[in-house]
């Protein structure tokens, strides 16, 4: 463990800090499913990936992280800042005229730690794929990790790219999908919905791992699992539940707060819950 | 793709099922492990060649020409344009050239819909000599590129040991009468316009655009400059074509008559390519036409 879990919760929260006030400051942005995937987002760069600041567009010898469903941008850009990829006095400009933090990620303005535009959803998961067969030719035997989001599993793209990556053996491809249950409209029961996630990935030839996506011990533990999976011929799916805005008791558990950002007494209120580990920024 | 292959190693192929269609089956013979079958899934192709580039592959696409474009815009715009990856994208059949197959597999729209993107390079070859030296440039030049290129049964009259340079005109023949400007299939079609033309007293000056965009402005300047008057010949529809790109630039720079040889706002649908041409007015019957209309109109 490069970290005890306490850390990583503490990180957690301060990564949580950052995302309402982010969202807060511009009045856009989506803290919902950013609050919702801050733990996994945390573990992931602070403890299971191999990667390094010193950002290279190609990240031969690193672990590569990819985040399809764009708009939780806020966890991304909070977690890269934390993690050094940039200074975190960088986070205040999200969403602004000329800054390198678009409202949905992009390599366009140069931001460290971005290798793919994402936004437009269900993208993520082919170039995740894509990467992860560049990295078996180049012989390197790091790991490629993308995050979906459920409701983008709408999208009928990642279906194609779900039946491709058993077929051709693609085992080092860790997708992780950030199971909340909400979209925008409502529950994706309701909207559209997903059935039986597990049985659908497992059937196109995935191996199937549950894991809870807001217990910081858990999730950990999920990750290194699902890594002592990998190079065994299937690619890996990390079935994550989480509760969208998990962390600010009003944000929790509702679509409601999937794209609304918070005023200033609800940020205070959202601040109250979340102690400044790291320093704001 | 076979020498583009040989020269660098990381050069790699998708193909959405159709291999034999975009000849890949000597690369696929040659280099195995650097061929990707990705079935019939454009979208899935597009993301997959954008990530191949992170590891700094060369990734090439493969398919028809309207599945490469209108079936895959946002993929190409969101993971390989707005995402500055340096995917080279190979659409066979463009134009109205699947002939018996009809308009759900014929593609008119795909210039514009590539030229709008932003980073996008755009070209458009007229023969096998020429698609094969601009199989080998795109993939010395690092950027997202378009290529579209026709049917493998026309004339091919390009030398075959030229040096296909990005962006730069290629004077087909001199003249000072009229400017023709063609691009794809349509650069023969010019040629045998202009025989005709020679017949009737006028010299055309021929120029083959084959990068359409960054298009070379210097070359279609100088020209127009010369016959005061210009033909735009491209098998696509005549909206957001060479066409439009032409008047564009003719109307801040040098505001001259224009007629244009391209499809008129229409669907295709099947029978023979040549019965198609014909039919949607691509013959170089309509090129001559379209000169003496313009010569007219110069008040030449």
């Amino acid at each position: 463990m490069k970290h005890k879990i306490n850390e990583l919760e503490d990180i957690a929260a301060q990564v949580r800090r950052d995302i309402v006030r982010m969202v807060h400051a511009c009045q856009s942005g989506h803290p919902g499913g950013s609050l919702g995937c801050a733990d996994f987002m945390t573990a992931l760069y602070f403890e299971i990936m191999n990667h390094s600041t010193d950002f290279k567009m190609d990240g031969k010898g690193e672990d590569l992280f990819f985040l399809s469903n764009g708009h939780i941008s806020p966890v991304f850009y909070s977690v890269l800042a934390r993690s050094g990829y940039f200074d975190v006095s960088e986070l205040a400009t999200f969403r602004k005229l000329n800054s390198r933090l678009q409202g949905h990620p992009t390599t366009h303005e140069g931001l460290p730690g971005i290798r793919i535009a994402s936004g437009s959803l269900g993208q993520g998961m082919s170039v995740a794929i894509g990467a992860a067969q560049a990295k078996k030719l180049n012989k390197d035997h790091s790991t490629v990790y993308v995050l979906l989001g459920d409701g983008e599993l709408q999208e009928g793209q990642n279906w194609e790219a779900i039946m491709y990556a058993p077929h051709n053996k693609v085992d080092n491809l860790i997708a992780s999908v950030d199971y909340n249950g909400q979209q925008i409209d409502g529950p994706t029961e309701k909207v559209l919905s997903l059935e039986n996630l597990q049985a659908k990935f497992e059937a196109f030839g995935w191996h199937v791992i549950n894991s809870d996506g807001n217990d910081m011990d858990a999730i950990v533990k999920a990750l290194h699992y699902a890594k002592s999976l990998t190079g065994k011929g299937k690619p890996v799916l990390n079935l994550m539940s989480t509760q969208m805005g998990y962390g600010v008791d009003f944000m929790m558990g509702s679509h409601k707060w999937h794209g609304v950002a918070p005023n200033d007494e609800q940020l205070a209120a959202a601040l109250a819950q979340l102690s400044s580990t790291l320093k704001d920024y | 793709m076979l020498e583009a292959g040989k020269k660098n190693p990381e050069v790699v192929a998708l193909c959405a099922d159709l291999v034999g269609s975009l000849k890949m089956d000597a690369f696929i013979k040659e280099f195995p492990e650097r061929f990707f079958q990705i079935g019939i899934a454009e979208a899935n192709m597009i993301g997959i060649a954008a990530g191949l580039t992170i590891g700094g592959k060369v990734p090439f696409t493969g398919t028809f020409a309207n599945f490469s474009t209108g079936r895959v815009y946002d993929q190409i715009r969101q993971s390989v344009a707005y995402s500055d990856k340096n995917v080279k994208i190979c659409a066979s059949h463009a134009g109205l050239t699947l002939g018996e197959d009809g308009a759900t597999h014929q593609i008119l729209e795909d210039i514009g819909l590539m030229k709008m993107l932003p980073g996008m390079t755009v070209i458009n070859t007229c023969d096998y000599n020429q698609t094969k030296a601009a199989t080998i440039a795109i993939a010395e030049h690092h950027g997202p590129v378009y290529l579209r290129f026709g049917r493998p049964v026309i004339p091919v009259f390009t030398d075959p040991d030229q040096k296909f340079e990005i962006g730069k005109a290629w004077m087909v023949n001199e003249g000072t009468d009229v400017t023709i400007i063609a691009t794809g299939h349509m650069v023969w079609k010019a040629i045998e316009a202009g025989e005709k033309l020679a017949e009737l007293g006028i010299d055309a000056e021929i120029i083959n655009i084959h990068t359409i965009k960054p298009l070379d402005e210097k070359a279609v300047l100088k020209s127009v400059k010369k016959t005061g008057c210009v033909v735009t010949c491209e098998e696509h529809n005549k909206y957001g074509g060479l066409g439009e790109s032409v008047a564009r630039l003719l109307s801040t720079e040098l505001p001259t008559p224009q007629e244009f040889v391209a499809v008129n706002d229409s669907f295709g649908e099947s029978g023979t390519p040549d019965q198609l041409m014909t039919k949607y007015g691509l013959d170089s019957i309509n090129i001559v036409e379209a000169a003496q209309k313009v010569i007219k109109r110069a008040n030449k």
